[in-house]
């Protein structure tokens, strides 16, 4: 029995519903809080239902039936935009969003991370800004995501099993004096929450199949669906937004299933798409009153597109490692992710274990590269160990969503065309990053080293991002649309800057506290 | 390594012909799994000799020199199978085409059959075609369809769908040749009490 079987329902035309759209780490957690407060939710998700049971462990095949496929362009100067122009995000269309396919690290940002303009000052050609909330705002909803996520070295629960790949690293990163742990992980290190403990399959980026990692699928949803007051709509694709003659936002229009256009009046709109969704609908949502798009007075959507600062560094040696084996973000050194301008670069990076299958490591290696380096390192597939890293971009202006008004989707919309250049403050980032890989590698004996080129991004961010003034960003400290009072921004998109960390943790917290504000405002009758 | 049993065969047909071959390595983990050591893969629009051509292509595009012919006949089948015309048009597909010429070029480049020079000179003649048309479709389609099977999985060492059960018990931590990491920093299995 599907999880949407007997759920409660809302009609479209009632106009009393929180309308979220997006099912993931954001959309996901705040219609959940939203429904257990009471509120009736209706979830629209552009993906299908897919469970555990349905999961994959082959890597193509789950790419097919997980991955947001539809058309994207590219353009700009970064790699991805020549090896994979139709494929800038690796994210997930399908109920649960990409919580289905992360690798489950969950990190803090730093405290000075919230402030990146006020540490780091002005750097040239980036767009910094401080965030309007403090770590001590977010603090105690960071404490509530660790205890619901269940991550690992938080609440007394103990730490994941370290498999080969993370014993490399932990040996390596000892030599060059830095700490390592199994990192704070929102995966089961022993049964929890009606979830199984993590049987280190290797898939985490495949669908959890037993439900170990936490995503908003098998945790959210369903509690959400309990409490009678949230409605999911899988393969719900939705096209703009509505608003009225006073500027506040009434309807949702969507595609459903059978492709029929559908309308969900709605008392209040989070929009969670991942922050190419995201932007893409609200400025897909012009209209004569909005002619940039929704809450686009500033001209701040789709702008300071951030993917993270990535690569990553894998390394051959003598004997097997079998790295895919377990967890896929098996191990963390988080000595780099310091801000420390010696090393001749603002913000700091992370070093998370890493593994692709035999598949997928054919597929990123090296783009389009051929011949003997390339077979080298393939040939030596089961002595490899790998690493990602994963470090703080900085905004830029220039990096932006924008509507591709050449190509449209299979309901005709504009495609989103993502526009990347990497910052010089990125490069210097990247280059120190492959060099600490490289040598933490070669103090445990490796004999090849390849530096990896990022993959298409998992983590999109910052494309309507928060901001104290209205003229600096999208929307307020609590995700709240500067222009428009009930429109909320509830994903990635909203962050002012990207920090070095794995954001799930964040947009969760993040979520939770939205939801408790938007809770008040309705009590007081604001929205 | 070409297989004599292969570049011998003359097929008559115009197309449909078939892939065939004796595995090299007959204590190599891809005998291991083999029922017997000849092998045949049967093709549908490309004919036997562009089959051998595309296979000889593959071979110095990504060359592996311990790898068996019939894991990289999966890049011909693969091709092959793109290679369908259109349904209801008595005509080559684009892809088709794009195959035809670009062999017809490697034969001329060759002094008139590509598959009866050495590797050197196949190199020598493809290493200039690096990024048109024809070299991209054969190469962005084996980059997938070549380490996508389970041949190639045994040939490099990759478990694949055997991971779908969890290597909790199978190996995940079985690395012997570096120190364990202490705890707590190395974690604890799912049974475990955590001491520190």
């Amino acid at each position: 029995m599907a999880m949407t079987d007997n759920q409660k329902t809302f009609a479209h035309d009632d106009d009393s519903v929180v309308v979220v759209i997006g099912s993931g780490a954001g959309g996901g957690t705040l219609a959940n809080e939203l429904a257990q407060q009471g509120v009736d939710v209706v979830v629209l998700e552009a993906g299908a239902l897919h469970t555990t049971g349905d999961f994959l462990a082959d890597e193509w095949a789950s790419f097919a039936q997980l991955a947001w496929l539809d058309p994207r362009t590219t353009s700009g100067s970064f790699r991805l935009a020549k090896d994979f122009p139709n494929l800038p995000a690796w994210i997930v269309k399908s109920v649960g969003g990409t919580t289905v396919h992360w690798a489950g690290a969950s990190l803090r940002l730093q405290p000075h991370e919230f402030a990146a303009l006020s540490t780091y000052g002005e750097v040239e050609g980036a767009n910094l800004l401080d965030w309007p909330l403090s770590y001590d705002d977010l603090a105690p909803y960071y404490d509530l995501a660790e205890r619901r996520m269940g991550v690992t070295r938080t609440n007394d629960i103990k730490g994941l099993p370290g498999n080969n790949n993370f014993k490399v690293m932990y040996n390596g990163a000892k030599n060059l004096g830095y700490s390592c742990n199994t990192g704070h992980m929102a995966i089961n290190s022993a049964p929890r929450d009606g979830r199984a403990a993590c049987q280190q399959r290797g898939f985490c980026f495949q669908g959890c199949k037993t439900g170990a990692k936490w995503s908003t699928l098998y945790t959210e949803l369903p509690a959400g669906i309990a409490t009678g007051h949230l409605e999911l709509r899988p393969e719900s694709h939705v096209a703009r937004i509505e608003h009225d003659g006073s500027g506040k936002v009434t309807a949702v229009v969507y595609f459903d299933a059978a492709g029929e256009e559908q309308r969900q009046k709605a008392r209040l709109v989070a929009v969670a798409g991942n922050s190419l969704e995201t932007p893409r609908l609200l400025l897909n949502s012009a209209s004569t009153m909005f002619p940039e798009g929704l809450a686009n007075g500033s001209g701040q959507v789709g702008r300071n597109y951030m993917r993270h600062m990535t690569g990553s560094v894998y390394a051959t040696f003598d004997e097997p490692v079998h790295m895919y084996r377990g967890t896929t973000m098996a191990g963390i050194v988080s000595d780099e992710a310091r801000h420390d301008p010696e090393r001749g670069f603002v913000g700091g990076y992370e070093m998370e274990t890493l593994s692709l299958g035999l598949p997928f490591m054919a597929a990123f290696l090296d783009p389009g590269a051929w011949g003997p380096r390339f077979t080298g390192a393939l040939d030596q597939y089961e002595n490899m160990a790998g690493m990602w890293l994963v470090g703080e971009d900085l905004p830029q202006e220039s990096n932006r969503v924008t509507l591709n008004p050449e190509v449209t989707d299979r309901y005709g919309l504009p495609v989103a065309n993502v526009h990347y250049d990497d910052h010089p403050n990125d490069i210097s980032m990247r280059e120190h990053g492959y060099r600490q890989g490289t040598e933490l590698y070669r103090s445990v004996g490796a004999r090849d080293i390849y530096e990896v080129p990022p993959y298409p991004s998992t983590h999109n961010l910052g494309t309507c991002r928060m901001s104290e003034r209205p003229e600096d960003g999208v929307c307020n400290g609590y995700g709240q649309a500067h222009e428009i009072p009930n429109l909320f921004i509830s994903d990635g998109s909203q962050f002012t800057t990207s920090a070095a960390e794995n954001p799930t943790l964040t947009i969760v917290s993040l979520a939770i506290r939205q939801a408790e504000h938007i809770g008040r405002l309705m009590q007081q009758g604001v929205v | 390594m070409s297989s004599p049993t292969m570049s011998r065969r003359v097929f008559l047909k115009a197309s449909g012909g078939v892939l065939a071959g004796t595995l090299a390595f007959a204590s190599g983990s891809i005998a291991l799994l083999a029922p017997s050591r000849s092998w045949a893969m049967p093709l549908d629009n490309l004919t036997s000799r562009q089959g051998e051509v595309l296979l000889a292509v593959t071979r110095q595009i990504f060359p592996h020199p311990d790898l068996e012919d019939a894991v990289y006949a999966h890049v011909v089948k693969s091709l092959d199978r793109k290679t369908r015309a259109a349904d209801n048009l008595d005509q080559v597909s684009a892809l088709g085409h794009l195959l035809d010429e670009g062999i017809a070029e490697l034969d001329a480049a060759a002094g008139g059959d590509f598959l009866a020079i050495d590797d050197a000179r196949r190199l020598e003649i493809l290493t200039p075609m690096g990024g048109t048309p024809f070299f991209e479709a054969i190469r962005g389609d084996a980059v997938v369809s070549l380490y996508d099977n389970p041949l190639a999985f045994a040939h490099f060492g990759y478990q694949g769908a055997e991971g779908d059960g969890g290597y909790l018990t199978k190996g995940f931590n079985d690395l012997t040749w570096l120190p364990d990491p202490p705890q707590p920093q190395g974690g604890y299995l799912p049974f475990e009490e955590p001491t520190a």
